[in-house]
């Protein structure tokens, strides 16, 4: 048996009948990195050496996961895909690492990313780009473009990814598989590599809901080193697969179906809407009329506070260090430039030069108040509508994925390809992609499911609903 | 219009070295985003408050008890130059 | 020719002495080995965050009270971007909108003409590391064990008018938080901090004149030289009509000069914006109401209290009050002896030069309440003279014992038995006759002498009254 072809529930369900070892997992999974990854190359990082012993008496058992490498692992090198953090190993575990270790997980890997997140494709990554499992010739999305490629690809069980503008829950829908990013403060930040330090959260990509359920019960809390981390009691998520969806009222708002939406996209969206309705859900169209605001405003706040928190990286204290052949300024000042000139890619310049630049004397009103302002109208466009509406569906990308090198020489048209994702992350509403069909040219089309804040709940028991009455799941790639 | 010198000088608060093939791509890239950004000024904004902070947490704190510090070993594994338990960067002149 | 007016602002920053920093739980303590006392969180290692200390923010909250200041209901923190290798985050945890508090005064001066100061804003924020000079390589080192420190920054008006009310506002300041307890305000060890901003302006003109900012004034005697140095430099300028150049400028306490800083200073570009990572503070009546009750008399408090209660001097009360625990042990004192004037020159004399000449605290001396007003009370009832007492106080400061101790020890009960003094008497009467010819004749000041020298004979030890009251009787009688 294909053990990597399995979900967590069902190697746990092997596990306690005993038809499998922790070990005998562990390997069928090494097997298939080794064996998949020089095609799909969404690992940055593997770990072969594995005791089961390490294991014995928890939840997880041993089960492997991989991690996004922008999540601190003590002792281990994580990058972030990016030159200027070469060398770096965190000297602590982050908060989720921790909980996953508590529950018995062991780490097979970490995955590849666009640089410090910044991007929908895995292509601006220090290590080259990821491919997508189902076409090796186009991107997986970005920017957990590996986490989400190595779970579809089937070289994992299952991973976590962040997600600042859609970073999971888009490349979970190029690559078929379930990203969910939770409701902002649900998960901790700490020992996440801080992109944009409002908008950012880690969050499960895995092959089936029950999975992801599963994953964020175990990484989901308040954490005392998180300020930013809301203090609720978390439910077992899995108890939503319990409930059906008759009499929910779900939402569609039109200013998410666009021209310019590729038309399998559209019909495959179609048809789930049919599929739910089937299953006793109402559907009424709403307008969330800031929608176009969307992109403008992210690429504002996001890039300032990135620029931000990106300021650390100056050769000093850890990564790269770089000086000059010839002295510019002063030595110290030489350093600073050269080892962020030879340290950050193209991308990652970009949008920290976009961010210092909006916050800089004499634009912070024009730019980063204003872009704060227009937020509060997106939050509160969604507000409205949840209180009629228990969900919100929508495509989670106007396309299927994209060629690799498609995109890349217009950044302007890559960071519209986030429109229908980024609107979350404003307002700090959890939000879902999920598998919903398959293009002529077999790739998946991603449904997005969003709900108030700390309402994982109900997107859980629709996803559920809707994934269980369909067989997207169930397909695999051929590699 | 962003010209070549705003972006020199904004390179230079971000503390990143740019050529000048650099500088004139990140011009024409920068102008093109903020032209985009631009629609942004339609809006209505007058009696908006700004989101900073998406959830309605407020007063997080933590009680004033030491918790053990990293050793000074450790700490010093993190950088490739480092001086008898310092950190080491060329001479910074006041 | 014109007459300038010089106007004065200070930044004090004062460091807290909370038990850890900040954000992180790393000890708050002095004088470690470099990197000792870090962890990720003050590193500004990446995917670290902060967490407020919230015995932090109460201590500022409870300075900015005893500074007058307005609390602000709603708090929040922002980020100062910039860069440097002190600064492990490229940017610092400060506050600029929304700070603690704001629009407080002091009064500086005496109290017959009190000088308002107002002070613009009291806020919180983060130290930064230390840089070290390292001449064998050349090259700067980095210790981050200050990063994260809690700073109160206080930011006086522009209503300083010389440099001495500079330095009478740096005193004043310093004692209200040394009453508090939350810092050491040490300028020396660098728990206190100054920057000074000075400009002229005509007399009588409103509009500010061109700010220069001074720093690197490690003594509030530097801030004062400096503020006159600076003082008398622009008004030069000013008269030869060259324009002041707004710029921040260097004090050389070895030279005596400010001179403009070596690099071009660029004028920075914070970027502040709202810091993410720590969401705001509602500051609720019931904590305002709970740090307004832990508040500690405070020093112009204590000085009215002081001359009422214990009708001391204006000047005596003055000096009582400079150190919060000198106060407390005076009033220790009063509590077990009631001649407060007494004690009040005790402390004030042989106390204070005990405490300067040994440089320690009176809080380190062996030295009880108890055994100070019994020392005095030994001296009114005649037990030893004053000049005894003033001799074995050292010793009681030394081993903590009573000066009764102390006295059986080295047998210094004052000699009273009248016999003995008769003795010493008519010896010495007997060595001087010219003398007691003198007085006879009527020259009542050859008493001194004879007092004088009966003390001497009796090693000091005699009561000089009994002494002068025996030698009148032995005279009377021939």
């Amino acid at each position: 048996m294909n053990f990597n072809e399995l979900t967590a529930h069902e190697i746990l369900d092997l596990l306690k009948s005993k038809k499998v070892t922790a070990t005998e997992i562990y390997s069928s999974v090494s097997r298939a990195i080794e064996k998949r990854d020089p095609k799909i190359k969404g690992y940055v990082r593997t770990k072969t050496a594995f005791d089961e012993s390490e294991y014995s008496g928890t939840t997880l058992q041993g089960i492997p996961i991989s991690i996004k490498d922008n999540i601190c692992i003590k002792d281990t090198p994580v990058t972030c895909s990016s030159h200027i953090l070469e060398g770096f190993k965190p000297p602590y575990d982050a908060t989720v690492i921790q909980r996953l270790r508590q529950a018995g997980a062991s780490i097979i890997g970490q995955t590849n990313m666009d640089e410090f997140a910044f991007g929908s494709s895995t292509e601006n990554s220090y290590y080259g780009p990821t491919k997508n499992p189902w076409d090796l010739s186009c991107v997986p999305g970005g920017s957990s473009g590996g986490s989400a490629a190595v779970v579809g690809g089937n070289e994992a069980i299952w991973s976590l990814g962040s997600d600042t503008g859609g970073s999971i829950r888009q490349p979970a829908s190029f690559c078929g598989v379930v990203g969910m990013k939770p409701t902002y403060g649900l998960v901790s930040r700490f020992g996440l590599i801080a992109f944009a330090s409002s908008l950012d959260q880690i969050g499960p990509i895995t092959k089936d809901v029950r999975d992801n359920a599963l994953l964020l019960s175990i990484i989901a809390g308040h954490d005392e080193n998180d300020s930013t981390s809301a203090n609720i009691s978390i439910p077992d998520y899995t108890q939503a697969f319990t409930k059906d969806i008759e009499g929910l009222k779900i939402a569609v708002p039109k200013e998410y179906f666009i021209k310019g939406m590729e038309k399998d996209v559209e019909s495959a969206i179609r048809e789930a809407r049919e599929t739910l309705k089937k299953l006793g859900a109402t559907f009424k169209e709403v307008s969330l009329p800031h929608t176009e605001y969307a992109v403008a405003t992210y690429y504002i706040v996001a890039t300032a506070e990135a620029s931000s928190n990106l300021a650390r990286f100056d050769g000093v204290e850890y990564g790269l260090r770089a000086f000059p052949e010839k002295s510019r300024r002063t030595p110290l000042i030489d350093m600073y430039e050269e080892t962020r000139d030879k340290g950050f890619g193209n991308e990652a310049k970009r949008r920290m030069m976009l961010g210092t630049y909006s916050l800089s004397a004499g634009y912070y009103d024009a730019y980063y108040l204003r872009g704060q302002k227009v937020r509060t109208l997106i939050k509160n466009d969604f507000d409205k509508v949840f209180n009629e509406f228990d969900a919100v569906i929508s495509p989670t990308a106007p396309t299927t994925a994209f060629k690799i090198g498609e995109k890349a020489s217009d950044p302007l048209s890559m960071y519209l390809s986030d429109i229908y994702t980024i609107s979350a992350n404003l307002a700090g509403i959890p939000a879902l992609s999920l598998p919903c069909g398959f293009s002529k040219n077999n790739l998946p089309v991603g449904l997005q499911i969003m709900s108030k804040p700390f309402n994982e709940e109900m997107i859980y028991r629709i996803a559920y609903r809707y994934e269980q009455s369909t067989d997207w799941h169930k397909r695999k790639v051929s590699l | 219009m962003l010209t070549n010198d705003q972006v020199r000088h904004i390179a230079h608060l971000s503390r990143i070295n740019l050529t000048d093939e650099e500088v004139a791509r990140l011009t024409k890239d920068l102008e093109n985003i903020l032209h985009y950004i631009a629609k942004l000024e339609k809006l209505d904004v007058t009696h908006v408050e700004p989101t900073s902070h998406v959830l309605p947490l407020r007063n997080v704190y933590r009680e004033d008890i030491v918790k053990p510090s990293l050793s000074q070993s450790n700490v010093m594994k993190l950088a490739k130059t480092t001086h008898n338990g310092s950190f080491k960067v060329p001479q910074v002149i006041e | 020719m014109k007459t300038f007016e010089t106007v004065i602002g200070l930044e004090v920053h004062l460091q807290l002495k909370t038990k850890t920093k900040i954000f992180c739980g790393c000890a708050n303590t002095f004088g470690n080995e470099p990197n000792t006392q870090t962890c990720p969180v003050c590193l500004g290692l990446p995917g670290s965050l902060p967490v407020l200390n919230k015995m932090a923010l109460y201590n500022t909250i409870k300075a900015a009270m005893a500074l007058n200041c307005q609390v602000n209901p709603l708090i929040k923190f922002d980020r100062k971007n910039y860069y440097y290798p002190d600064l492990p985050k490229g940017y610092q945890i400060s506050q600029n909108s929304l700070p603690i508090a704001s629009d407080g005064h002091i009064f500086i001066g005496n109290q017959k003409n009190p000088n308002r100061i107002g002070i613009k804003r009291t806020h919180l924020e983060e130290d930064a590391g230390k840089l070290i000079h390292d001449p064998q390589t050349n090259c700067t080192l980095v210790d981050y064990n200050r990063t994260g420190t809690p700073l109160i920054e206080i930011v006086s008006d522009p209503g300083l008018h010389s440099p001495e009310e500079a330095h009478d506002y740096l005193t004043t300041l310093k004692l209200i938080l040394q009453y508090l307890d939350i810092s050491d305000c040490d300028m020396e060890k660098g728990s206190l901090r100054c920057d000074a901003n000075v400009s002229l302006r005509e007399k009588g003109q409103t509009p500010l004149g061109t700010k220069v900012e001074i720093k690197n004034l490690n003594s509030f005697k530097a801030v004062k030289s400096a503020l006159e140095f600076e003082q008398e430099r622009q008004q030069a300028m000013l008269e030869s009509g060259e324009r002041i150049t707004q710029e921040t400028r260097l004090w050389n306490d070895e030279k005596g000069i400010t001179s403009s800083m070596r690099s071009k200073e660029e004028a920075h570009d914070y970027r502040y914006f709202p810091e993410p990572d720590l969401v705001p503070f509602v500051v609720e009546q019931t904590m305002i109401e709970e740090i307004r009750g832990s508040l500690p008399e405070l020093p112009h408090q204590k000085l009215g209290r002081f001359r009422k209660d214990y009708a001391l001097s204006d000047y005596d009360a003055q000096i009582l009050i400079q150190d919060k625990s000198v106060a407390n042990f005076f009033e220790e004192c009063t509590k077990i002896y009631p001649h407060t004037k007494k004690i009040c020159n005790w402390i004030i004399g042989p106390l204070l030069q005990e405490l300067n000449t040994r440089k320690v605290e009176i809080k380190n001396l062996s030295l009880t309440p108890k055994n100070l007003t019994l020392l005095i009370a030994s001296v009114e009832k005649g037990v030893i003279s004053n000049l005894a007492a003033k001799d074995i106080f050292p010793a009681m400061i030394d081993t903590g014992q009573s000066a009764d101790e102390i006295i059986s020890k080295k047998g210094l009960a004052q000699i009273s038995d009248e016999s003995a003094l008769i003795k010493i008497i008519d010896d010495v009467l007997k060595e001087n006759p010219s003398v007691v010819e003198q007085i006879k004749q009527g020259k009542e000041s050859a008493m001194g002498f004879l007092v004088g020298q009966s003390m001497k004979k009796s090693q000091g030890k005699a009561n000089p009254k009994i002494l002068g009251d025996i030698i009148k009787r032995r005279l009377a009688n021939g």
